[in-house]
């Protein structure tokens, strides 16, 4: 009786199953499908915030020209918009943050997962994230209260809040990022490599540079391109200790970045008036760049995969 | 100097933390020999061949005790290990093509030892890709990845690399396992030509192998030596029951 029981049980729970199968299979197929949804949901939302400028903005002036004059003080005058100098400063951050995070992280990467051992490595992985969760709001304190200082102290500058800093605080944000992902490829590379290297008479060095990077170049390169879209991408630490200037600023200059530039304007803004498109034209740019971004990484990721097969 | 001692293990005990892999191992390998070391699995053939060219250095847990001496030279007191492990060619039971170019795995070693001229370079790799038996396989090929050839072929690609710095002595660890029977006789053929320039230690599970081509050779069981001699006394007059036992098949 209880056999049957337990049975019917089975029966009905398989039986369950296969209803449920299908539906499963949907809920699935939603989900792939909808981040695709939101990618383009997204685009379609920030077009259509900037839709009725789009038409009427000089584009030349737009990327050409260092005269982002929203409101201008003669109120007979019209607003200007050339953001050059302002893509000009993302662009500066990302390249000056990267020269700084790129070495030092892979640098750590390489310590931790081919030198480090025991309790070391296990403290170096937690600090790095640890380092990873700082919010970058923190950073940016960071970079406006104690760095800028330092930075004037050191190189004898006017002014501490300038693109040095900015992009120190980005490499700081960006080297967590690059050491993970760096040594998770490092150390997905087999033990046997290491040792047929070691054995046919290669030093540790030799071992990591001619062996080890090759074969986890597909890592390293995606930990690069993550690590510049963290630069490209970021708005709070930028912001406060940029400057916020927007010129052809040198590395004590100050600077001003697309994404501190739309988060700084915003509240000056009228819902849908010219000036708040504008930012959201900016808005488009940035979105372009980092879809160009990632199309470059994959191609160069496949390029590499290619060269090899 | 056929009896010249060129390898002398003396009271060789190496512990992987606790657990004993080699229990006091004494044993010399003669120059220009062929070495055959055969026994079950667990044995510690593979410890043996990295206390040769101290690969066991990298193992954390592992501790050496006793000396393994080269033509005389205890290899713990060698301070240059680099140098050391470029006189002693390792193949590895799994076949480990690096991520370069067939050409650039062969070269490898040879670069690092600081050999930079092209023509000589080149003449390397034909050499040792020839007596791997695999030169005639990729010689229309030798830039593309080591890593796509198939696993015998790799296998064989680490062969020419241990031998591209013509080793003094050249460690084996199981290198046919993955090479069908036609090239392993024809490998085979080439280790005993290369005798003459080097001492062979054959670690292998084929028994016949170590029948076929080694001078003298040692059965390990259970971290020590049953028995070592030369092959065709080991194999006529076994003096342990155990020794006939696996020579005939027998051990399970």
């Amino acid at each position: 009786m209880a056999d049957g029981k337990t049975s019917s049980i089975r029966a009905l729970g398989s039986r369950l199953l296969d209803r449920a199968e299908p539906l499963i299979k949907g809920v699935i197929y939603v989900s792939g499908w909808s981040s695709i949804l939101f990618v383009a949901a997204i685009f379609f939302f920030i077009f259509k915030e900037a839709a009725p400028v789009l038409s009427s903005v000089d584009w030349g002036s737009f990327f050409f020209e260092n005269r982002w004059i929203p409101n201008p003080a003669d109120e007979n005058k019209a607003p200007s918009y050339g953001a050059a100098g302002i893509i000009y400063g993302t662009f500066a951050i990302t390249v000056v943050s990267m020269l700084i995070a790129m070495p030092l992280g892979l640098a750590a990467a390489v310590y931790i997962s081919e030198f480090a051992t025991g309790k070391t490595k296990e403290i170096l992985k937690i600090l790095v994230e640890l380092l990873a969760a700082i919010p970058s709001i923190i950073w940016g304190f960071i970079g406006l209260v104690i760095m800028s200082p330092i930075i004037q102290w050191v190189f004898g500058v006017e002014v501490g809040v300038n693109l040095f800093n900015a992009s120190l605080m980005v490499a700081f944000m960006a080297i967590p990022l690059i050491v993970s992902i760096s040594e998770d490829s490092l150390r997905a590379v087999p033990d046997s490599y290491r040792e047929a290297a070691l054995a046919l008479g290669a030093s540790r060095w030799e071992m990591i540079y001619r062996v080890l990077f090759p074969a986890a170049k597909n890592g390293l390169l995606a930990a690069a391109m993550l690590g510049v879209g963290r630069a490209v991408g970021e708005t709070m630490a930028v912001w406060m200790a940029s400057g916020g200037t927007e010129q052809f600023g040198l590395l004590f200059d100050r600077v001003k970045a697309m994404t501190a530039t739309i988060a700084s304007e915003m509240k000056d803004t009228a819902h849908g008036d010219e000036h708040y498109q504008m930012l959201f034209v900016i808005g488009i740019v940035l979105l372009i760049i980092c879809v160009i971004i990632n199309v470059l990484s994959d191609l160069v990721i496949k390029g590499v995969k290619k060269k090899h097969s | 100097m056929p009896d010249h001692h060129h390898i002398d293990f003396r009271n060789v005990t190496v512990r992987y933390g606790n657990d004993i892999a080699l229990d006091g191992l004494d044993f010399h390998v003669r120059k220009n020999t062929i070495f055959g070391i055969v026994g079950p699995a667990n044995s510690g053939k593979t410890t043996l061949l990295k206390c040769i060219n101290r690969t066991i250095d990298f193992t954390s847990t592992a501790s050496v005790d006793g000396r393994v001496r080269i033509d005389g030279e205890n290899v713990r007191e060698i301070k240059n290990v680099y140098s050391l492990r470029r006189r002693i060619g390792m193949v590895f039971p799994l076949p480990v093509g690096l991520p370069l170019s067939i050409y650039e795995n062969v070269a490898y070693g040879p670069r690092r030892a600081g050999i930079h001229d092209k023509g000589q370079l080149d003449e390397i790799v034909e050499r040792c890709l020839k007596q791997s038996v695999l030169w005639d396989e990729v010689k229309d090929r030798l830039h593309s990845l080591g890593t796509k050839l198939s696993g015998g072929q790799q296998q064989r690609l680490t062969l020419a690399r241990a031998l591209s710095l013509e080793p003094e002595i050249l460690c084996l660890d199981e290198f046919s396992i993955a090479i069908d029977p036609v090239t392993t006789m024809k490998i085979e053929d080439v280790l005993v030509n290369l005798r003459e320039k080097m001492t062979i230690i054959l670690v292998t599970n084929l028994i016949q192998q170590a029948q076929r081509i080694a001078d003298d050779m040692m059965f390990l069981n259970d971290s020590d030596i049953v028995e070592i001699g030369p092959t065709a006394e080991l194999f006529a007059n076994p003096k342990h029951t155990l020794t006939a036992k696996y020579l005939s098949g027998e051990m399970g």
